[in-house]
Parts: structure tokens; sequence; C-alpha cells
């Protein structure tokens, strides 16, 4: 298990990083490399070059203000899973980041590769579709922004042009009013999900305006589903299930050896259930209010 | 095909190498046969089981997804950088002595690695922090135990190593 | 007089050089050595119609290159059948690289020797096999049915059909009040060991002789079986054991093909060579266990007790036999564990698969046993609406019936006899620990709460310690300093300290001053290996008696020297004195006495040059002696020593999502007297965490193609911390064993063997308490399939 040769750029200006790329039709791109390692490792994939944006400059930042949180390309999950400000300003960031794989892996891997490797078992992917993130990318004819919905296009395919680099994601703040939770089920702690749920909900008094959820592990590409109208305003037992009937109808899970199609939809069920609750009390929680 | 080869310098444990590698020489290589630190052990090279783990600028990753041409410019501590100045075993060895925290010892050096940095992050961990610490480590083994009881036992000898330098000053 | 180490806990000698990154395991050794790189099989079922190598001559840093057609003499033979048995009517072994045809994926077809790994592998690319793929037979079931043969000239894929019984179990089935059958199903799983296989060869030109470093659990096999497929005297041949990352039964198989080629290409090359295995291709090409089918018919009384037993089971090998029938003698025999049934019949057909080889993995074999014997106790127990344990209790060998024949024929050739144990004591022990009698109002303040949980229990006596031998070489040096070798090898099981502590307690010295040796044919060459639970009762047996042995010389030597009776001599910390004077001599002193000397090399010496010592009128060694304070010395028992054990398990089965948590986890474990506790019990940790494995995550997922699904740690799901109990309640029992000097049976792999049948027991006691409960027949067992279990019940409940 050892990668197949290639060249190594490690470029110290953006500019030189998208020459090297606009040049080498087989280039990749490392930046973390926690999943791209693996793959070069096991020579499933043998790129002809890598390009190492490790050098590139402020690249690692992570930023919140009251728009949302701004995850610049080199920021480590870690990085990003510690900030006090990202927590606050978008608390479902952190809340899934604790989930993805484990520490030593965050500590080198980035959120922005994560994005872009567009996993649909990944927790980040599905976050930022859900929050309706967006990616930013710099190419040959300039920056261009990605929303989260056009992203996605393929099981690990994204919409990303072989020779664009992701600079930086876009995380939007959680709206006044709203609540976020997440939670998922793996075979071993800190495995890829069979199921997760992540749920964004915003209420009015005790009443749910709006409720959206997004699932990994069940589709096959990111997948987010609106609940608001299953829900018809409520979380009781009666409005989460069809909430979770709503959100089976959008899904498409698989069997695989870790997990059937039935079992990964009934946890999708009962997460859905679970996770629509803890949002909902903490949309009622932020707004001062309780249950 | 003569391979390119790199010229890189790598600093381990506080000493400068320069060593030569072609871009592919992934990190846990480098310092195993170019460097002949073999403490650092491979026991997967995909990232899963730790037992490579050694850290970058004081944070634990993973040497086998790692390239060594990465490596340069940055500061990696090894399993043969815990011991103490006068060469006595540092906490974290010292506890999993105490502790039996090891059996065949295979995968120690990335348990060492990984909990040398997550007591300076947390020097009073609980047993449950101490699972947490560990928790991307697989050991075949010890069945865990032992070395949740070395988490804890090694950060106590660190604070107490503290108090007496504490002390001392 | 010093105190005493035997049964104390002390710590590791081994840890000092563990800790620091300074052991020595295989792939640290020989930095300069060329590495190797073998293509293997990428089909489960193939001939191969021709392979080209000549794209890899081109390749820069490529040495050699080697295929079938490559090899000459015993190397173009099968590799050896190591274990025959006269019911292994079509045993098979594979060649050290494939002639003609492929029979499991991962078998090697290719060797290359390059500069580095990456070079290798590059080259493996290169080469272009042609293959004519065959259909592939995977699983038992298709093995059984034998619509395709995984060898032709091995009718229904049947390597060996055995069969053993005590009495006539169908007649005492027949005539039981009471009946019941079980089908029983455990899966493919496997040692997995942090560090693969290994090994380093260096060939001296000058001295024609090969020096092998492999990571392996049998020093002596290896060098036999190189020296044999090598044409080599055993003479030329050196095998050294170094730290070995845990080997849990893969690495007693010898020799691998790389165990092989490695070696001859370094007497090719000149060069030294290493061969450093990965971990796809551990998962691919080293050794499975665990898979078997039983299926159990048994008769019993109104009390439970057990008049006749019944059982047929198949298991599946995998493609090729080169450990013979271990594992499933074994399943045959030790299913019976600590009961007595009536009657008791078993057969077995050992069936071929395309698959990657079956050879013994820590419990080899016991695991299945103990699961069918103990699905079959609970089976009993639910039939006639009588406690769990009180049926086990009606069915033991009672401690006044010892020695116990059980009438059958164990895995070493020898009767099935069980030295000593006192099971009924044993079962008060875990009941206490788990609260066994408290767990119904546990269960109900549970369920209070909307949980479900279960209990579950399962016993099980461990054969250790077999045969054929083992033996000692302990050297007191002239500086007092004892070294100390045995044959066996060690793979983490702390020997360098356990067997330090009964040389120290044997011959009076400080633990501090004895350093032993293992694994390494230089020091001893006569040894067996590290397998079946043995290394303590055989080889520390064995330096129990050559510690002996050298004390006697020492204290004969110093009965001269001091002018005093043997009986009067007493060593204390290395130093031999006359009991109550101050009339004393170290023994460094007496290591110089006894080696008489022409030539002084320094001050100690000159004690024992020719005009300071001996009477003489004498020969300076008598007849019947010899020089140096040396003691050799073998122990070979007439048969096994029996441990056992048992564990109870209190899980929670959650009510939504199927998951399965460990609330409780206890064992009580007799293995006669405890050398070191510490080292015993993290044993049992060890050994726990693998039957949480086994139970719970770790499965082969081969497909219908015969292809590895899940050959990596990313999807073979080995438990890390956070899948294990949060603590392991222990307590001992000490039962010697009247079979050694020391009083002590095996513990390696006594901590795995219940996992599966504890587990089992206390998902289906958790389930019972839901309508409609249904037994657990199959392990492991994931989430997944209790949800679907619990949903197929539930609708057949609802069609009735």
């Amino acid at each position: 298990m050892k990668p197949a040769p290639f060249d190594y750029v490690r470029p110290g200006t953006l500019e030189e990083a998208l020459q090297a790329l606009a040049g080498h039709p087989e280039a990749k791109i490392l930046a973390g490399g926690q999943s791209l390692v693996p793959l070069l490792s096991m020579r499933l994939a043998a790129p002809a070059v890598l390009v190492d944006i490790n050098d590139l400059p402020d690249l690692d930042h992570v930023r919140a203000d009251a728009d949302g949180v701004r995850i610049g390309a080199l920021a480590r999950h870690a990085e990003v899973l510690k900030d006090a400000e990202v927590a606050r300003v978008q608390p479902l960031v952190p809340l899934a980041l604790a989930n993805v794989a484990h520490p030593t892996i965050r500590n080198r891997g980035t959120t922005v590769g994560s994005l872009v490797h567009a996993d649909a078992a990944a927790e980040m992917p599905m976050v930022l579709r859900l929050l309706d993130g967006s990616v930013d990318v710099a190419g040959p004819g300039g920056r261009r922004t990605i929303p989260a919905a056009e992203l996605y296009v393929g099981p690990l395919e994204s919409s990303l042009h072989h020779d664009e680099i992701a600079v930086e994601a876009f995380f939007p703040a959680l709206g006044a009013g709203s609540g976020v939770a997440f939670e998922e089920i793996a075979r071993r702690h800190g495995d890829y999900a069979m199921c997760g749920v992540a749920a964004v909900v915003t209420v009015e008094g005790d009443r749910v305006v709006s409720a959206k959820a997004g699932y990994l592990s069940v589709s096959d590409i990111p997948a987010v589903v609106d609940l608001t109208e299953a829900l018809d305003g409520s979380v009781d037992a009666t409005a989460l299930a069809a909430a979770a009937a709503a959100a089976l109808e959008e899904l498409d899970p698989e069997t695989d050896i870790h997990a059937t199609a039935d079992y990964r939809a009934h946890l999708a069920t009962v997460l859905t259930a679970r996770v629509v609750t803890a949002a909902y009390d903490d949309a009622r929680t932020r707004a001062g209010g309780s249950r | 095909m003569s391979e390119k080869q790199h010229e890189i310098r790598l600093r381990i444990n506080g000493t400068e190498h320069d060593v030569a590698v072609p871009a592919r020489r992934l990190l846990s290589d480098a310092l195993r046969h170019d460097l002949g630190l073999t403490g650092t052990h491979v026991g997967c090279e995909h990232g899963v089981c730790g037992a490579c783990t050694v850290l970058v600028d004081g944070e634990p990753m993973r040497s086998c997804l790692m390239f060594a041409v990465s490596a340069a410019g940055h500061d990696v501590t090894t399993v043969e950088g815990l011991a103490r100045p006068d060469g006595e075993l540092g906490p974290v060895q010292q506890a999993f002595r105490e502790c039996h925290g090891l059996q065949c010892g295979f995968c120690t050096p990335g348990f060492l690695t990984t909990i040398t940095a997550g007591i300076a992050e947390n020097p009073e961990p609980t047993e449950d922090e101490a699972r947490d610490m560990i928790a991307g480590n697989l050991c075949r083994c010890t069945g865990y135990q032992n070395i949740v009881k070395a988490v804890c036992r090694a950060a106590e000898l660190a604070r107490d190593d503290r108090a007496s330098e504490d002390g001392a000053a | 007089m010093t105190t005493k180490m035997m049964g104390a806990k002390v710590q590791r000698v081994e840890d000092d050089r563990l800790v620091r990154g300074t052991g020595r395991y295989v792939d640290d050794v020989a930095l300069d050595a060329l590495h190797t790189a073998v293509l293997r099989s990428p089909h489960a079922h193939a001939r191969i119609l021709s392979i080209d190598v000549d794209a890899v001559l081109d390749v820069e840093g490529v040495h050699a290159v080697w295929t079938y057609d490559d090899l000459e003499g015993a190397m173009a033979e099968p590799l050896p059948l190591l274990i025959p048995h006269p019911t292994l009517t079509h045993g098979r072994t594979q060649y050290a690289l494939a002639k003609d045809e492929v029979n499991y994926v991962g078998e090697a077809i290719a060797f290359v020797v390059a500069d580095d790994r990456y070079v290798a592998e590059d080259a493996l690319a290169r080469i272009v096999v042609e293959y004519e793929p065959l259909p592939a037979v995977v699983g038992l079931e298709a093995a059984r049915t034998a619509a395709n043969l995984v060898h032709d000239d091995v009718p229904g894929n049947v390597g060996a059909r055995m069969e053993q019984s005590n009495g006539d179990a169908a007649a005492a089935i027949a005539a039981a009040p009471h009946t019941l059958s079980l089908d029983l199903k455990i899966e493919r799983s496997a040692c997995m060991p942090m560090e693969g296989r290994g090994t380093v060869a260096r060939w001296d030109p000058d001295q024609g002789r090969l020096q092998v470093w492999t990571s392996t659990q049998t020093s002596t096999g290896v060098r036999a079986a190189v020296a044999a497929k090598l044409g080599l005297d055993l003479g030329q041949v050196d095998v050294i054991t170094p730290d070995v990352g845990g080997g849990f039964g893969v690495k007693i198989v010898h020799p691998w093909p790389e165990e092989l080629l490695v070696p001859l290409a370094a007497q090719k090359l000149g060069r030294a060579v290493k061969f450093t295995e990965d971990r796809r291709e551990h998962f691919i090409s080293s050794a499975h266990e665990r898979a078997q089918e039983h299926h159990v018919e048994v008769g019993f009384d109104d009390e439970g007790r057990v008049l006749g037993l019944d059982v047929r089971f198949w298991h599946d090998h995998g493609a090729y036999t080169p450990y013979g029938l271990i594992v499933p003698i074994i399943t045959s025999t030790q299913l019976l564990g600590p009961y007595k049934p009536g009657a008791y019949h078993v057969q077995f057909d050992s069936l071929y698969t395309n698959t990657v080889i079956v050879t013994p993995y820590r419990g080899a074999g016991r695991p299945q046993g103990c699961f069918v014997m103990e699905r079959t106790m609970d089976a009993i127990a639910a039939a006639l609406g009588k406690d769990r344990a009180d049926v086990r209790a009606v069915n033991f060998i009672q401690p006044d019936e010892f020695p116990y024949e059980q009438g059958l024929i164990f895995q070493d050739g020898r009767e099935l006899t069980y030295d000593s144990g006192d099971y009924p004591a044993m079962l008060d022990k875990i009941k206490e620990l788990v609260d066994w009698d408290g767990f119904e109002s546990f269960r109900a303040a549970k369920a209070a709460e909307g949980k479900r949980v279960g209990l579950g229990l399962a016993c099980y006596v461990e054969g250790t310690g077999v045969g054929p031998y083992e033996g000692a070489h302990v050297h007191i040096e002239t500086s007092g300093k004892v070294k100390v070798a045995t044959g066996l090898t060690s793979q983490g099981q702390g020997h360098q300290t356990a067997f330090a502590q009964i040389v120290a307690d044997e011959l009076g010295v400080r633990f501090e001053d004895v350093e032993i040796t293992t694994g390494d044919t230089r020091r001893m060459a006569y040894a067996v290996g590290t397998f079946a639970s043995r290394a303590a009762v055989m080889s520390g047996s064995a330096i129990h008696l050559a510690a002996k042995r050298t004390k006697e010389k020492a204290l004969r030597i110093a009965a001269d020297a001091l002018e005093a009776d043997v009986d009067d001599l007493e060593i204390v910390d290395g130093v031999v004195s006359v009991k109550g004077t101050d009339s004393s001599i170290p023994l460094g002193t007496i290591a110089v006495l006894s080696n008489p000397l022409r030539y002084a090399f320094d001050e100690a010496s000159k004690a024992a040059t020719q005009f300071n010592v001996g009477d003489p009128t004498k020969p300076p060694v008598a007849e019947d002696d010899e020089p140096g304070l040396e003691g050799t010395d073998f122990y070979s028992p007439p048969r096994s020593t029996f441990a056992s054990g048992m564990h109870a398990v209190i899980v929670e089965t959650d009510v939504e999502t199927a998951e399965i948590r460990i609330l409780k986890y206890a064992v009580v474990h007799d293995c006669g007297h405890l050398i070191n506790p510490m080292i015993v019990e993290g044993q049992i940790h060890g050994g726990v965490a693998q039957g949480v494995g086994g139970a719970l995550y770790e499965r082969m997922a081969y497909d219908e193609s015969g292809q590895l699904l899940n050959a990596s740690f990313m999807d073979f799901l080995m438990p890390y911390v956070t899948e294990v109990p949060t603590s392991i309640e222990i307590d001992h029992l000490e039962t010697p064993s009247p079979l050694n000097p020391l009083g002590i049976k095996g513990a390696g792999e006594a901590g795995v063997i219940p996992g599966s049948a504890a587990f089992a027991a206390a998902i289906e006691d958790a389930e019972r308490s839901a309508l409609p409960s249904f037994g657990i027949t199959a392990m492991p067992i994931s989430p997944s399939e209790l949800f679907a279990l619990r949903a197929v019940h539930a609708s057949s409940e609802e069609s009735k």
C-alpha cells in the first residue's frame, strides 16, 4: 500500500496553483489529504501531479460574523470545531464537526476539503446543503460562488471544474427563532454513519414555521428535505411521524455490509423525530422560552 | 524512469535531518526507513489504526496520511522524543508501564503521542475524557482497560512534574 | 528469604524498550534490506493461462521477479501440511507461488524484489497475468451443495469427515423426556494483530549461513521448514523472533510463502531482503477462522440434565488445509465445557471454499463450541421454564470427579481428561459478581424507564498447555547474572517478566538479574511454539525445572567450597550461605569455580585456574559433570491441563434503534496458580475485547464471487475503546493443576471464548421482555440484524 509515483508541486500563490492545475489535466489538489492519501496508498487514485496547496497564503482563516461563518481552504476541522464564535453564529457546524472521524484526523483534515470531496456519507456536505451555504472557488476566469444546492452532482462528485480550487466555504448564520440539532448512528464511534440527520427548525412562539432536515448515508448525494408542511406547525408524535414519512419519500437508502436499506430507513425515521424535536427545543431555548 | 528526489529538511524531536525523498514517500516511511526512527509503527496505512500517530507542531497526526515533503518546516515529535531530557521515561511512558497499558507494544507509540498532546490540552481528564482522548487508536491486545487507567495516571504524573517544577522555581 | 515473585503483580521488563520506541520488530531490523511485494490473485478461483513479467525487468530498482516457474526442488512442491490426521483424507496446501490455478483472492502468484516497497509495487502493476475464471465456492452452503468444486480432485469439497462418540447419544435422546433441536451459526473473523506478517533474511556467504528474522509464533518450526525447502542443513539456518506485534494464532502458521521466498532471495541475491505485509494483504493472504454451522439434537430430563447430545457441524476451512483439522477437532471436543452429558456424539465435515485459509485464531474452535453448548443450555432452561444458571449447575462435573474423562480424543491425540476444576464454586462467584439474583429487579427498574436489558451467562473449559514439550536453558554467568533461554516465542504476553519471576523464585536471585530470551534458535534449538495458551505451562515449567537443575549444581559446588552440607545451604539475592552463619559465596563465584580454567582473564577467573582449584588427584571435571553453571531441562506432560471460566454480561438493546450497549461485564477465571496477576488480567481484558468484536462487530464480508468486501480497518470493525465495556469485573479461582510443578494452567485465550455465547444469551434475554421473543442463533449480530429479527418475528406474530 504505497502510492504510485506523481509529480509534486507546492505553489506559494494561488495564481501559481491555478497555473499548475491548468497545465495538468490529471492533477489533484492536496490539502489535508485525510481522504486522498488512503486512496493514493491503495492505488485507487494515481494522479500524475499533486498540487499541494498548504503553502498558499491567507486560506487558513475561520471567521464568523452576523452573516455567517467563513472557512478558508486550509482551516483544519479542529480549528473550526474549537472556535467559539463559530459555535455562536452557526452552532450546527461544531455539532456536526464533532462527528467527523476522530480528533487526530480532524487535526489535519480540512473542512473545505471535506466539502468538495462530496461524500454523501460525510457530515459537512450535508450540513452545507441544509444551511444553504456555498463554496467560493477560484479558477482561471476568476472567482465564483457555487451554492450548495448546485455543488453536489453525483456520488463523490462536485460541480467544481478540474482547474478550480475551492478557497472558502460559507455557512449562513443561524436565523432568529431557529434552532439546530444533529445526531448520527455509526457502527463504531467515529465511523461513517449508517444514518445521520441534522435539522434546522424555526419557531414563532411554540409553533413551527419552518423545518428542514439534512440526511447522510441514505442517498447518493447529500439530501435535504423540507419538513415544514408535514409537521404542520407542531412536533407532536403525529407530526413527527408525518415528517419522517415525508423524508423517506425523498431518500434512497441502500444496503451495504453494515446495514440494510430497511434499517437505514428506520434510522432515518427515528432520527428525524429525535433531531427535529431537539432542534425545536433548541429554537425555543434560544428564543428564551421553554417547551 | 528515475524518480525525482526532493531535498527536504525534517525537524524531528528537535534535531534537523536533511534527506532526499521522492514526493510519494509517506512521512511514516521517511521516519522509519530514511531516518531509522523505527519507534513509529505502521499498522494499516489508511489512517484508521493510529499506530503511526506523531505530533506535528504539537498536534497528533497520522504519519501514514502525510507525505514527508509536507512535513518539511514543521516540528515533528515521535515516540523517541517523549522521554525526559535526563533519559528517564516521560510521564505517559511511565504511566503505561505502571498500569500495564501495553502488551505487544505495536500500537503503543501512537497512543503515547496522542495522549501526550491530550493531557497537555486537558491536564485533568476524567475516565470518560480519557476514553475520548484515545478513541481513534486501535489496540488488539489490551482491551483498552489499562490504557484508560494509564491516561489518568499520566496526567497525574505530569501534574506532579509541573508542581515540582513550580516548587523549584 | 527474598520476596516471593510468583503471584506478584510485577511490572514488565519488556516495557522500557517498547514505550521508548526502541523495541525491535521485524520491519525495524536490516534497514539496508531490499524490499519485496507479492502479486496476489484478484480472482477467487481461476486457472492461470499465462504470466508475462517482461515489463518488470526494465523497471529501475527491481532486482528479481519470480513466478512458480522460477522455483526449483522442494520449493516447487506444495507447502507442508503441518498437522496431518487420518481423517483428513483430502488435505491440500498451496504452492509458494501459484502453479496453474488460484483458489482464493490473495493467493500469491509472483514475487518481486526491489530497492523499496514503492518500486516493488510499481513492478507488480506491470505484470500481466491471463486468467480463466472458474466458478467460486463461497460459504458453507455452496461448499456443502458442491455444485462447483474448489479442487477438482476433492469430491463434495470435503477435506475431512470426523466422528467421535461417548455412549449412545441417539438412543439417549430417543429415550429422553424432553428433546430440542437447534441450528447455530458463527461467521468468519480473524486474529488481526496490529503488526502483520514480516520476514527478513540475510545470507552470509562467508559462513554459508542464513539468518532469518520473522514475526512468528514458532521460530523452530520456521527454521525446520526453511532448511527443508531451501535444501540447507538445519545448522545453516538461524531463526530469530524479534518483538512481535501480536499474533493471536495467525503467526503459528508456517512457512508462509514469503517466509521461504525471502530467505531464498537473500541467498540468491546476496543481500538482506525484507517482506513486510501490509494491512490489505493481511486480510486477503493470511488466515481467518470461526465460520461454522451446527445442528444440535439434545435430550434432557425434567431438571434439565442432558441425557444425550448429538452435534453435527460443518467447518469452512477455506482453500487449503495447512494446519490440518485442529480447529474443528477442538470445537468437537471442547464444546462439552464443564458439563457431563449422559451420551455424546459429534460429527463434522471440514469443507473447502474459495476463500482465505482457516487456521486457529485465539480460542481456536472453542468460541464456536461454547456458543453451541451454552445456547443449548439456555434453550433447555427456556423449554423447562428454569433458571439458566440452575440448568448449568445440574450438568456440571463435580469437584470430586477429577480427573474426569470425557471419553474423547483431544487435539493433541490424547484422551480428553480434565485435570482439575471447581465449577460449582465458580458459578457462585460469577452469580455474585454480576448480581444474578438481583437482576430481575434491575430489569424491572430499567423497564420502568422504557429500556430493555438482558443478562447472559456462558461457561467454558479450555484445554491449555498442549505438548509435545518445551525446554529451557539456564546459565549463571560469572557476574552472577542469570541468562535464560526458552525456544517458544513471545508476542506480547510478557514472558520475559513472568519467566524471570519463576527463575528468581527457584534460584533465589534478584528478579533484575534474570534475563529471558525467547524464540531464538541460536539459544534454544528445541521448541514447539506459542499457541494453545501453552507458554506459561510449558516453558514456565521447563524453566522451573532447568532452574532447579542449575540450583542443585550451584549448591553442590557451594557445599564443597563452604565445606558444608547441601541441606544447610540457602540462596538469597544471588548469594549462597550456610543457614544461620555468615559463611557465604555469591553465585557468580560459584560460576567461576564451575568452569576449571587454564587461563585467567580477570581477577575473578584467577580463582578457577589450575594451580588454585580442585583436587589434583581427580579429573578437573568429574565424569558425570560438565563445566559451567548451567542447566537444561525439558517439560513434556502426559496431556493438557484444563483451565475454565465463566462470563456474564448485561446489555441494553435499544428499543428504537436496536443498538446494543454493554452495561456490565463480569469474568471469573481459573488458570490454576497465577504467576503474575497483572499480566493474567491484561490477557483477560484483551480476550474480552476480542470477544466483543467477534460477537458484535467483526466479520469477513465475502461476496458471491469470493471478493472480500471489507478488507480494511474502515470496514472490518475492530473495537475501539468506545466499543468495549467501560470496566470488566474479574474474580479468580485458583485450582492448581496436578500436572506441572507450578500448578499452573494457560490463560492466554480464555477471555475470548465465551463472548459470542454470553452476548447472544444477553441479547435474547433482553428481547424476551418484548413480544414476540425470539432466539439468537447466529453471531455476530449487528443492530441492523437485530432490527431485522425484530421485524421478521413481529410480522410472523401478526400473521398468526
